[in-house]
C-alpha cells in the first residue's frame, strides 16, 4: 500500500470537522434569531442584573 | 506481522453514515407532519420560531431513530432491508449510535422547550420515550401488535407542530393523530407481506409471523376502512372543507380497494407476480398520508382567502 501524505482517514476527518463547524456556526445563528423573533414578538424580558424586578414593585398611586 | 488491511481501515465516521443513523427518511415524514400541523392552528406564530422549532422536532426524531439503531442491531443484521445500516456494517459501533442519539434527543427536548413551550417539548420527550422504549425495546419483539401500538409514536408529530404554535391541544390535531395512528398498520403489514421471510428469520413477532398471512390480510383491509370515519370527521372539522371532503372520498376510495384487492388473494397469487398488489398498496398509503397532509395544508390557506369556508358546516 502506498503512503500517501493524505490518507482517506484525514479525508473523512477533515469533512466531519467542516460538518461540526458548519453546525455550530448554523446554531450560533439560530439561537440569535430565536431571540430577536421573542424579542419582537414582544415578550417580557427581565433581566436580574441585581435592580428591582419592575413587576415586582408595588403600583404609587 | 501485522495485517495491514486492519490498520489501513478507517475508523473515522463519515457525516453520511451519521446521518444515516437519524433515519432521514422517517425524519421527513416527521418534519412534513408536524409542519402541517403548524399552518392548520388556528392562531399564528413567528416563522423564525416555527422554522426553528421544526428543526429541533426533526433532530429529535433523529435522536430517536440513531436509539432505534442501536437497540435493533441484532435484528437489522439478519434483515435484507436494513443490514447495511451503519451499526450491523460497524462502520458505526453501537455504543456511537446510542451517544448521538440519547444528545440529539435530549438537545432537541430542551431547544423546543426554549423555542416554542413546555408542552410541545413536553409531547416531543414523550413520543421519543414511547418509540425508543414503549416500541423498539418492549413491543417490538414481544407482540403482533407491535406496530399497532408503536404506530402511536409516529403519530403524534402534528399534535407537537399544533402544540408549538397554539400551546394547547384541541379535537383536529388529536384526529390527525388518529388518522396515522389507524394508517400505520395496513402501511406496514402491507410491507410485511412482502418481506414476510426476514421478519421471521430476525425473530419479529410481525402479525405475518405469528398469525400467518391471511389474517395480516384480513386486518390490512378493516384497518383502512377505520381511516373512513376519521378522514370525515376531519372534512367536516374546523380545519376541513371541500378540498379535504373531496381527498377523503378519494383517497379512501383508492385505498379500500387496493386493501380489498390484498384480502382477496392468497401467498399464492402474491408469488406469482412478486408480490404486485402487496407493493402497490404499501406505495398507495404513503401517497394517501402524504396528499391527505398537503390538502390539509392548502385547504387551511383557502380558509383565509376564500368565503364559502364560512358556511361550511363544522360537526366535529
Amino acid at each position: 500500500m502506498a503512503i500517501s501524505k493524505e490518507h482517506e482517514l484525514h479525508a473523512r476527518r477533515k469533512s466531519r470537522n467542516i460538518f461540526v463547524s458548519l453546525a455550530l456556526v448554523a446554531f450560533v445563528f439560530l439561537v440569535f434569531a430565536i431571540s430577536i423573533a421573542k424579542f419582537q414578538d414582544g415578550q417580557l424580558i427581565e433581566g436580574f442584573d441585581h435592580s428591582y424586578r419592575a413587576t415586582l414593585l408595588k403600583v404609587e398611586e | 506481522m501485522v495485517d495491514s488491511t486492519v490498520i489501513s481501515k478507517p475508523q473515522e465516521v463519515r457525516i453520511s453514515e451519521v446521518i444515516e443513523l437519524l433515519k432521514p427518511r422517517v425524519m421527513s415524514l416527521v418534519i412534513f407532519t408536524a409542519f402541517i400541523g403548524m399552518i392548520i392552528a388556528p392562531t399564528s406564530i413567528n416563522p423564525i420560531l416555527a422554522l426553528a422549532s421544526l428543526i429541533f422536532i426533526a433532530i429529535g426524531a433523529g435522536g430517536s431513530g440513531a436509539l432505534n439503531m442501536w437497540w435493533d442491531e441484532d435484528i437489522d443484521r439478519l434483515m435484507k432491508r436494513t443490514r447495511n445500516r451503519p451499526v450491523p456494517t460497524g462502520t458505526v459501533s453501537g455504543d456511537d449510535a446510542r451517544l448521538l442519539g440519547l444528545w440529539c434527543s435530549g438537545f432537541a427536548i430542551f431547544m423546543l422547550a426554549l423555542t416554542a413551550n413546555f408542552l410541545a417539548a413536553g409531547i416531543l420527550a414523550f413520543t421519543i420515550f414511547f418509540y425508543v422504549v414503549v416500541y423498539t425495546m418492549y413491543l417490538k419483539r414481544r407482540t403482533a401488535q407491535n406496530i399497532v401500538i408503536g404506530g402511536a409514536a409516529g403519530a403524534f408529530p402534528p399534535l407537537i407542530g399544533w402544540a408549538v404554535v397554539t400551546n394547547g391541544i384541541a379535537l383536529e390535531p388529536i384526529l390527525l393523530v388518529l388518522l396515522i395512528f389507524l394508517w400505520t398498520p395496513p402501511h406496514f403489514w402491507a410491507l410485511a407481506l412482502v418481506t414476510k421471510e426476514e421478519y421471521s428469520l430476525a425473530k419479529v413477532p410481525m402479525l405475518t409471523v405469528t398469525r400467518g398471512e391471511r389474517v395480516t390480510r384480513r386486518y390490512i383491509f378493516w384497518y383502512s376502512l377505520s381511516l373512513i370515519p376519521i378522514g370525515f370527521m376531519i372534512a367536516f372539522s374546523s380545519i376541513g372543507g371541500p378540498l379535504t371532503l373531496g381527498l377523503v372520498i378519494v383517497l379512501n376510495i383508492m385505498l379500500t380497494l387496493g386493501s380489498y384487492q390484498v384480502m382477496t388473494r392468497d401467498a399464492e397469487d402474491s408469488a406469482s407476480d412478486g408480490y404486485n398488489r402487496e407493493k402497490a398498496l404499501f406505495k398507495l398509503s404513503i401517497w394517501y398520508l402524504f396528499v391527505m397532509f398537503a390538502g390539509l395544508g392548502v385547504e387551511s390557506m383557502l380558509h383565509a382567502f376564500y368565503e364559502p369556508y364560512l358556511v361550511w358546516p363544522e360537526v366535529f
